[in-house]
């Protein structure tokens, strides 16, 4: 059985302008939509994509996190993921205790691909696909934009600083996407009522035998320092006095 | 305990990248710390002499082996992990280099990775943004031996040069993995400044309608000596490639003067910019988010107004 595994996050909706709390502890949550993270999407949407091109014969969808989760891995199943694994936990997760959970699904499943978001929106850290390739002591191939499977190898390109570059990865392997990799399909109210009757088991961190550990401390959350506000020129001449006044011309 | 810093250089096999400079800087807040730089490279002379020069830097490590031609995080994270015992600290720039690697870095050593970097107020404590920089966050790793941090490169100033640290060969006796291959990399060749460092740049969105329409603003860039980007719009339009996308997911930059030309403003597109100096904001609607942010701006036909100002220099 070829599996492809893929990571989801829930996460604040992309479209919510998001607020910290007064008190600074934390941003504000409480009846803000959640949706799955973009970047998640975009990997669910690349395995299912291989699948249905006969590249794989099973998604399975995974998270960490608490019970709300779920929400998230049924939108995922309606999309077109064939079973979810969620792996109930409390508290912040950290990209170490993610990918060790991760890493154990992992060993359950045998995937021959993980894919991964490249960062998640909220914390945007940017760094479980990295730590699970390392636990795993396999290739990774972050901030993908093409995905081609060759058998035993796959061929990714990435979005680098430089460019495009190219990697070939022998498989098992993690994979990050980049935004321009699809663009995720649209559930259908159908697919939304079979979804619920697709498996979604639930297992928790300490039956998988990982530690929920919090290394770092979040100990302040704050606005963003504002900029001040400008002024309006009427035309480019004005606009190019005033920019050679201050010496930027 | 005082800090004892490793810094891992980015560069292309001949020139330092200045994100190492800003490293350098980030980790100077560290007060009494030793700041040693590593060159993973086939040949790593070149690059260490620049990396000696840098004001701060007490000691340049080379890591040199055929493998390191090209950086490859799974082949160079076991070498820099081989070395890391000494450091209280693992720095890298925030850039793809840095963030591919250091996160696989802080893997193989358990340790926590505090992400972009914007501030550091003590050995434990590191301001960072979230929510696409809608939040700035505190973090504290009291505790964790040793600490993993990618430095978002616009918050900091480039180190000064003058410094002449010693450059030592490192040893790093470990199996490199195979598994993973460079076949290539594309980029479009460019005599222009490099984006993420350029004191001028001028960005295009969607409303420069083409690929045709950006010839405009390549025209000005040149004039005034200044690189060229893109909004997300633009570049999923197929207007201009990918390696010019500013904003959150991709170049962050801090240039001196930032003209944001037909660009709306989206969220995540200012938080690729915030750190501008002055920002000019050229946009037909006057309503448009950039105008929020922007110190100067100019309402109306992008088309008319761009090969005004460069009659008017």
């Amino acid at each position: 059985m070829k599996r492809i595994l893929v990571g989801i996050k829930r996460v604040v909706d992309y479209n919510v302008r998001v607020r910290v709390k007064p008190d600074g502890s934390g941003v504000i949550t409480d009846g803000v939509k959640m949706s799955v993270n973009p970047f998640d999407e975009i990997a669910l949407e690349e395995a299912l994509r291989i699948r249905e091109r006969g590249g794989a014969d099973e998604v399975i969808v995974a998270t960490v996190g608490p019970a709300d989760c779920q929400q998230q891995l049924r939108t995922a199943l309606a999309m077109g993921a064939d079973r979810a694994l969620h792996v109930q936990a409390d508290g912040v997760v950290e990209p170490l205790v993610a990918a060790r959970a991760l890493l154990k699904l992992i060993e359950r499943e045998q995937p021959l691909l993980v894919i991964l978001g490249k960062q998640a929106i909220d914390d945007d850290n940017g760094q479980t696909g990295q730590v699970l390739a390392a636990l795993w002591n396999r290739p990774q191939a972050t901030y993908a934009s093409k995905l081609e499977l060759t058998g035993e190898t796959a061929r990714v390109t990435r979005e680098v600083d430089a460019g495009l570059e190219t990697l070939e990865v022998d498989l098992p392997a993690v994979i990050t996407t980049d935004l321009r990799l699809n663009e995720p399909r649209y559930v259908k109210l159908p697919d939304i009522m079979k979804a619920k009757k697709k498996p979604l088991d639930t297992l928790t961190l300490a039956a998988l035998g990982v530690e929920q550990r919090q290394q770092l401390k979040l100990v302040r959350f704050e606005p963003p320092p504002q900029r001040q506000k400008g002024i309006r020129v009427k035309d480019a001449a004005e606009l190019v006095d005033a920019l050679k006044k201050k010496g930027l011309l | 305990m005082s800090a004892s810093v490793l810094i891992v250089a980015e560069h292309d096999g001949g020139k330092l990248n200045p994100s190492t400079a800003k490293c350098v800087s980030c980790a100077r807040a560290l007060a009494g710390a030793q700041l040693t730089v590593v060159v993973c490279a086939a040949d790593a002379a070149g690059v260490a002499a620049q990396a000696a020069q840098l004001a701060g830097v007490s000691r340049v490590l080379t890591l040199e082996n055929p493998a390191n031609a090209h950086a490859l995080a799974a082949v160079l994270a076991p070498q820099i992990v081989a070395i890391a015992a000494p450091y209280t600290h693992l720095l890298g720039p925030s850039t793809t280099f840095g963030k591919d690697l250091m996160a696989r870095i802080a893997g193989l050593l358990d340790a926590p990775q505090v992400s972009d970097i914007m501030a550091i107020d003590s050995p434990t404590r590191f301001r960072r943004p979230i929510y696409a920089g809608n939040a700035i966050l505190t973090v504290d790793s009291e505790g964790a031996a040793q600490v993993v941090g990618t430095v978002r490169t616009a918050s900091f100033e480039a180190a000064g040069g003058g410094g002449a640290a010693p450059v030592e060969k490192a040893n790093a006796n470990v199996t490199l993995p195979t598994h993973t291959r460079f076949v290539s990399v594309s980029a479009a060749k460019t005599d222009r400044p490099d984006l993420q460092t350029a004191a001028r740049v001028i960005s295009g969105g969607r409303a420069l309608g083409s690929a045709e329409g950006f010839k405009i603003l390549y025209s000005l860039a040149d004039k005034i000596g200044a690189a060229v980007g893109a909004s997300r719009a633009a570049v999923d339009a197929g207007y201009a490639p990918n390696e010019m996308q500013v904003g959150q997911t991709g170049k962050i930059i801090a240039p001196e003067l930032y003209m944001a030309v037909g660009i709306s403003g989206a969220i995540q597109h200012l938080t690729g910019i915030k750190d501008a100096r002055t920002i000019v904001a050229i946009n037909k609607d006057g309503e448009a988010p950039i105008f929020e942010v922007a110190d100067f701006g100019l309402v109306g036909d992008l088309f008319q107004i761009i090969p005004q100002i460069e009659q008017l220099l």
